[in-house]
């Protein structure tokens, strides 16, 4: 039961820091997501998020630091295994479920489905 | 050289009006005043440009047929949108047999439409002209801000594209619609040519701030030179300045020694129930001034309960990719004086 | 008018309605918090029906996208999104709606020029800063595992 509790705290948490450099800096949401995965991948490489992992499971995995997260620790094994080429294969193959997800699905939401008007 | 009022040589009427309008539209204050509407924004269309393209068509035949008249009639068509190219325009009004002008003033394409029919019919020139302005919030959300199924949240100060078009139809002869015995003429005694000013807004969010400075020039500029108070007048309309834009204009205007506090509207403003239907800071495009002006301050001034009113359609020349590399936003100002010849009321 | 740009803008800034940051960070909270949540419900479910740990990292995030996507063609996610803010762009799911609803906007112009070119207006920066990032970290490890032995 613990762990949901602190998925929800860690994932509110991550969100909250969004919202509030939304709110206050003007930065705008796409560079909000940028700065998460660039965020994501420094604070793996310097070994910080691998614990709030541990600690927060899919509260830190499915905020986009987490996918930053997953970039970072692809590479890292992608070299412990191949060497340099590493540094090119292990981000996109760590993440490729969720990009190739997110490619597919879209791709049938725009054969099914048609903007409708903003409510 | 004559760069301030600009008084046309002969007489010119507001033959007449019409106006089309989207769902959210309907589900604001002036519904009742509207020509024609479609509850879906679609109006058959299979995209939202060309809904927006047949929100003209619509509105322009509205317009004729109040008058009775056929489109060779007409001597010009000025008309314009918020698409790229004016595609709006181009692609709506290709059926009509009308001499046509494209014209791009943001969201002060109906003033600036009403500006030139109002010059080229009282000149002498022809006998009658057509104005139509329109904006679609679907294919404005596309072009200038996200997706229309982005989920984004708005700030308070952004305003929400209007989907409307409104068709004037100007010219000499004070003609009053057909089986229309309670209206008065309307006539446009003057106009004046709005100033592009640059008052270094960058927000994209807050258009209204951007545009404020242009309608107080234009409106202290036309108060100066005609001498006459802001009271004098029953109504001063400006265009889509929203809540932020109307307020700072309010200011500026005190400050400049013209207050307008009593008698100024804005379209913007007026178009929705701006809290109950979370429009943030209210309407905005061009359809936003071309319907509530051709429905409703129109329907004023016919009916005499508003004896004259200054007309400022207010635009923010914004363009994504001038905002994208960090421009400002330009404002511009146009006025249309509309007098009402209906007395005793 | 004697006003200068700095001034106008300034007093603009000021005058302008302010955001309600303090209602926007609760509902942002809550709802991140909530879709942080459900993922570990998946993750534990998926876990429970005897599915490959590994399996099941790739699987969460891909549950969430499958219904981030299904929710924007049913033009549910953007009302869900003008509440939450941060709390469905963050996660996940605001990357899979960065990519859906490009994808649906565009299908006008074609499957090719539109969704095609279009796709990742918005979330391509978003991979090409992730892999990019994520290559320079890779080169700097390599060396340092060198150097270190």
């Amino acid at each position: 039961m613990l762990e949901y509790v602190y998925a929800f705290l860690t994932g509110g948490i991550l969100c909250v820091i969004a919202q509030f450099l939304i709110d206050k800096t003007k930065l705008t949401p796409a560079r909000i997501l940028v700065t998460y995965v660039v965020s994501g991948v420094f604070l793996t490489a310097v070994g910080l998020y691998k614990p709030l992992v541990e600690f927060a499971g899919c509260g830190a995995t499915t905020p986009l630091t987490g996918f930053g997260y997953s970039i970072a620790e692809g590479v890292r094994k992608a070299i412990d295994e191949n060497g340099l080429i590493g540094a090119l294969t292990g981000g996109l193959t760590a993440t490729s479920a969720g990009i190739t997800a997110a490619i597919c699905f879209s791709f049938f939401a725009a054969l099914f489905f048609k903007s409708k008007p903003k409510k | 050289m004559q760069r301030g009022i600009l008084y046309p040589s002969r007489k010119v009427f507001v033959q007449s009006s019409a106006s089309v309008v989207g769902g959210h539209e309907m589900k604001g204050p002036l519904a009742s005043c509207f020509d024609i509407h479609d509850d879906k924004d679609e109006f058959g269309a299979d995209t939202w440009e060309k809904s927006e393209s047949e929100m003209q068509r619509l509105a322009l035949n509205c317009a004729i047929s109040k008058l009775g008249i056929k489109d060779t009639d007409i001597g010009a068509l000025f008309a314009g949108d918020l698409l790229n190219q004016c595609a709006g325009s181009n692609f709506g009004l290709l059926e009509f047999d009308i001499p046509y002008l494209g014209l791009y003033g943001a969201c002060s394409t109906a003033a600036e439409g009403l500006v030139i029919a109002t010059l080229v019919s009282g000149s002498g020139y022809m006998d009658r002209c057509a104005c139509v302005s329109s904006s679609h919030n679907c294919a404005a959300e596309r072009q200038f801000r996200y997706p229309i199924e982005y989920g984004g949240q708005r700030t308070p100060t952004s305003q929400w594209t209007v989907t409307g078009s409104g068709a004037f139809i100007i010219g000499k002869d004070d003609i009053i619609c057909e089986g229309d015995n309670q209206s008065g003429a309307v006539e446009i005694s003057d106009v004046m040519i709005g100033r592009t000013l640059d008052y270094g807004i960058t927000d994209a969010n807050n258009m209204g701030a951007a545009m404020a400075p242009a309608a107080a020039d234009t409106l202290r500029r036309y108060f100066y030179e005609s001498g006459r108070e802001p009271e004098s007048f029953g109504l001063i309309v400006t265009g889509d300045l929203g809540f932020e834009g109307s307020k700072i204009l309010r200011e500026l205007m005190k400050t400049e020694g013209y207050p307008i506090y009593a008698n100024h509207v804005d379209c913007g403003l007026l178009i929705y129930n701006r809290e109950e239907q979370d429009k943030h800071a209210g309407g905005s495009g061009c359809g936003c001034s071309a319907v509530t002006v051709a429905s409703y301050i129109i329907d004023l001034l016919r009916c005499g309960k508003v004896q004259d009113a200054l007309f400022v359609g207010t635009g923010a020349l914004m363009s994504p990719t001038s905002t994208n590399q960090g421009g400002s936003i330009p404002g511009i100002g146009h006025l249309v004086h509309f007098i009402s010849h209906k007395r005793d009321v | 008018m004697n006003l200068s740009k700095q001034t106008y803008k300034k007093y603009a800034e000021a005058t302008a309605e302010k955001t309600p940051c303090l209602k926007n960070c609760i509902k942002a909270f809550l709802i991140g918090g909530f879709i942080c949540t459900l993922a570990q419900g998946f993750f534990n479910l998926y876990k429970y029906l005897g599915i490959e740990e590994e399996t099941v990292k790739s699987l969460v995030p891909v549950t969430l996208i499958f219904i981030a996507v299904l929710l924007t063609g049913l033009d549910i996610f953007d009302d869900i999104a003008k509440h939450a803010g941060a709390g469905t762009l963050v996660p996940i799911t605001g990357f899979a709606n960065a990519v859906a609803s490009p994808a649906i906007d565009t299908k006008a112009e074609g499957f090719i020029l539109g969704v095609g070119a279009k796709i990742f207006t918005i979330a391509g920066s978003v991979i090409l800063y992730g892999i990019l990032s994520g290559a320079i970290y890779g080169v700097i490890y390599y060396i340092v595992k060198l150097i270190m032995g």
